[in-house]
């Protein structure tokens, strides 16, 4: 990356690549800057938290629950959640069952509901080791899972982009909805991490 | 234990890319504020692929595939979003959308203006 | 010539295969290693797993990269692997898995 020189940053190879693609794209009429400006606020605006009400709202509603297992599009679409062209399937944890998201082969991930995902879910470390030693990876997030709980790894490779419906914590009985977000974070949905009560 | 140096055809056979099973060190929990023109490149993306509707000039597939032919060790030290602009403008020269020549007159064109 | 747009997707005369395989068909991945723009992995080529469920049909991945159309369309599987059974040495659960998709034409029947 370049040196902070003040005001001025001379462009990377690459920012002069982005640069240059998104003028000559709009002067062949392609796209507009205006297209640019709103694809990006759009993207910004997507975030762990809509997952998070998502999660929720399955804590408290058993029959939103089994729509979201069955069709977890369909069920984001029924809470105003717009999420185009993302095709949700969504694990549950149980008693028995943690599941974790990876992608090996590039880092897909439920964009259009979660956001972007974090620098370390794209890594070589987490790509190469999740598929074969999750629980070691697990356990340097700081989750220790006993061996009477089986790992489920999904590993998305093709067009489904995967979130795990986390357990729902004791000590959380009468909470609201969105107390109960609160406590859903974007590693819970990734798999990595299990919500805890603050 | 002994580590095999792989030959061109093991090279061959593993993209670089497929890294799944393969040993490698300690997640570290990186995170950063994605800067305007990474968001800027994942825009393009959305657009130029059509998921929003409207035209559709590349896919998923060929992003992924020019990713996938980046040499080794440039794939492992570009970051994210710099893989992701040279595989869209790779698929753009691909396509047709844009030519060699007419991206270098642009390189040339916004490096004169300073 | 490729053409630079893709038309708006109409469903072509060339039909999908028929879905050849039923969720609890053990099923092997083909150990093959062609080239060009693969979704099947490596560390799951050769090996034998479960199918867990039918995805749906969707394009062809290696065509689209290839800036062509994706057909056939192939049926996708999530396919179930023990992961005592992809990594000799795994220590964890014997029940731990790891959930793949995979399309038709890389599996084969047990």
């Amino acid at each position: 990356m370049s040196e902070d020189r003040g005001t001025y940053q001379p462009l990377t190879y690459f920012q002069l690549m982005e640069v240059s693609l998104r003028e000559l794209l709009v002067e062949k009429g392609i796209l507009s800057d205006a297209e640019v400006n709103a694809a990006v606020e759009d993207m910004r605006a997507r975030g762990p938290e809509r997952g998070a009400k998502v999660v929720a709202r399955a804590w408290t509603d058993p029959a939103f629950k089994a729509r979201l297992l069955a069709d977890g599009t369909r069920a984001c679409e029924e809470m105003g959640l717009d999420v185009p062209a993302l095709r949700l399937v969504v694990v549950e944890n149980t008693p028995e069952v943690h599941n974790a998201i990876v992608c090996t082969l590039c880092s897909c991930y439920p964009r259009m509901l979660l956001g972007l995902p974090p620098d370390w879910y794209k890594s070589r470390e987490y790509r190469s080791r999740m598929v074969r030693e999750p629980r070691a990876v697990l356990a340097e997030f700081g989750l220790v899972l006993p061996d009477s709980v089986r790992i489920r790894v999904h590993d998305s490779t093709a067009d489904m982009r995967y979130m795990v419906l986390p357990m729902r914590p004791a000590g959380t009985e009468g909470w609201s909805e969105e107390r109960l977000a609160s406590i859903v974070t974007r590693d819970c949905m990734i798999g990595v991490a299990v919500p805890r009560l603050p | 234990m002994s580590e095999k140096v792989p030959s061109p055809a093991d090279l061959l056979r593993r993209g670089h890319h497929d890294m799944g099973g393969l040993p490698a060190g300690r997640v570290e929990r990186r995170e950063h504020d994605y800067a305007e023109w990474e968001r800027r490149v994942d825009a393009l993306m959305v657009l130029l692929s059509g998921i929003r509707g409207g035209r559709r000039l590349m896919t998923v597939d060929e992003l992924r595939k020019n990713i996938e032919a980046l040499p080794p060790e440039a794939y492992d030290r570009m970051s994210y979003y710099e893989r992701w602009i040279v595989s869209i403008m790779q698929t753009m020269i691909q396509r047709g959308v844009i030519t060699t020549e007419e991206l270098g007159r642009k390189m040339e064109e916004i490096a004169r203006r300073g | 010539m490729a053409s630079a747009t893709i038309a708006s997707a109409t469903v072509r005369a060339q039909d999908a295969p028929a879905p050849r395989f039923a969720v609890g068909d053990r099923v092997r991945v083909r150990a093959t290693y062609p080239l060009g723009h693969i979704r099947t992995p490596f560390y799951v080529r050769g090996r034998s797993g479960v199918i867990e469920r039918l995805c749906g049909v969707f394009g062809n991945p290696e065509e689209l990269a290839q800036m062509r159309s994706g057909e056939p369309r192939q049926p996708l599987y999530r396919v179930r692997f023990l992961q005592r059974d992809l990594w000799p040495d795994y220590a964890g659960s014997p029940d731990d898995v790891v959930e793949v998709e995979i399309y038709q034409h890389w599996l084969e029947p047990v």
